[in-house]
Parts: structure tokens; sequence; C-alpha cells
């Protein structure tokens, strides 16, 4: 398939993106960069210095809204993009209505419960919409352990499902960045597919 | 009975087990986790009262934090 066929058939549909740190901002930057027409990106957070190291905004960003930086960085790659942003901390009860309507939806949070929660939230509230979660991509190295797994048609986990984040073992942008393209390599897989 | 546990093949001498019991005998005691049976998500206040069956597909997820 060309590239201008994969563009014209990619502009047709809507991404969900959960957190717009690590996993979501560059997850979201290799969609628009493939022709993903709408992203609809949710979360609570500001830049800060230090997720410089990983995330895709810049040092004049710090203090800003992530969602409304992130916003401001993809329509810089692409001014043609929709990008629909919530600012808010998604829980069981707004999730289904953030993301009513998303054709896939990519679980990019930090912190496990809320991993555990969108999961959960999908199945109940939105049957049918394929999630792809991220799940172990603390360090750095291990190339080799880093996986892509379909539990079912509705439901991908990629990571390597056993270093989690701590002092000695923080988020750096290779794993991260790794494990965010192959979240949205998914996407298109299942979008191109359709 | 034979079940599918996340892609492998598993043989226990019991008939059936609550997902309590076969977490605990393979050793699957990480806390953040999702169970699928067949496609279905188990309620997690339910592992005890959810038996597995022969002929089961059976999903394990660890959740790790970091993002």
């Amino acid at each position: 398939m060309r590239f201008t066929v994969i563009r014209e058939k990619l502009r047709h549909y809507k991404v969900g993106i959960a957190g717009a740190g690590g996993l979501g901002s560059n997850c979201a930057q290799a969609l628009v960069r493939s022709g993903v027409g709408t992203l609809v990106i949710a979360d609570f957070d500001t830049v800060s210095e230090l997720n410089l190291n990983r995330q895709f905004f810049f040092r004049s960003q710090v203090g800003e809204k992530k969602v409304e930086a992130l916003r401001e960085n993809l329509r810089r790659i692409d001014p043609s993009v929709n990008i629909e942003v919530h600012d808010v901390f998604l829980d069981h009860e707004n999730t289904p209505r953030v993301f009513a309507g998303c054709d896939i939806i990519v679980e990019a949070f930090d912190n496990s419960e809320m991993k555990q929660m969108i999961i959960e939230t999908v199945a109940m509230a939105l049957p049918g919409i394929p999630l792809v979660v991220g799940s172990g991509l603390a360090g750095w190295g291990g190339n080799e352990k880093i996986k892509s797994r379909k539990i079912d048609n509705n439901l991908y986990v990629i990571g390597d499902e056993s270093d989690e984040v701590s002092e000695e073992l923080p988020p750096l942008a290779p794993r991260v960045g790794i494990v965010a393209n192959m979240q949205a390599n998914i996407v298109l897989e299942i979008l191109l597919n359709k | 009975m034979k079940i599918m546990l996340n892609n492998r093949e598993e043989i226990f001498e019991n008939e059936s087990m609550t997902v309590s019991e076969l977490l605990s005998k393979k050793n699957m005691t990480f806390r953040m986790r999702i169970v699928k049976i067949n496609g279905d998500l188990v309620d997690r206040n339910e592992y005890d009262n959810t038996t597995v069956y022969d002929g089961d597909t059976v999903q394990v997820i660890y959740l790790m934090s970091g993002g």
C-alpha cells in the first residue's frame, strides 16, 4: 500500500489516547505522522522538567497543560489533524464519555491502577473498541524482553510485563519510545486491516 | 483438566479450580493484574468464586507502573 493510500485511509479514523505522558505523547506523534485524522487526548497533568527525558514536549512548555502543549506540537507536524483534548482525570465515570466514538483506544497511563481501571471500564462500557495497553517499560536495554501480545480481538498488551518503574529503574526515552511506537504500530495494523 | 494459560497448554490433576487456586498454583501472585477467561474479564473481587474448567482459555496480564 502506498503512503498516499495509507494516509487517506487513516484520515477517517479517530483514536483515543488515555494519558499524554511518555507513552501517549510519543504514540500520538507516530499516529499523526502516519496520517490518523482525529485524536482524542485526555490528561490532567502539566509538563514538568522531569518529563523531558522521555516525553514529546519542550523546555519552553514546562508548566503548560500537557493536552494543550501536545496539541500544539502535533499541529506543528500536521496543521490539518483534528485534536480533541480533555483536561480531566480519567475514571470509571468519565472514560466512556470521553472516548465514545473512537475506533481504538491507546492506554498511556503511568500508574498501574489506572491501567487496570481503563481495561475494566472499556470492557464494561465500550465493548468492541480495541484497547492497546503498555505494561513494563522501565529502565534500559533488554530489547528482547519487550513483546506484543494479542490477548483477544479487543485487548493488546505491549511491554515486558515485568519491570516496574522505581528510583533505580526510571522510565527513559528509548524503552518508553519503543513501547509507545509499538502501540502505534498495533493501531495501524488494526485500522489498515479494517 | 487441560487449559490454555497465556497461550501455553497447561495440564492439572483437578477437574476444575477457582481463579485464586490457579493463580497461586502458578505463582502468579503480583496483585496488579487482569484475568480473562474465554475473552471475558473476571471481576477482581470474584477470583475466589470464579471457576476455571477443562478447555478454558485463561489470560493473566500483569500491569506494571510506568508510562
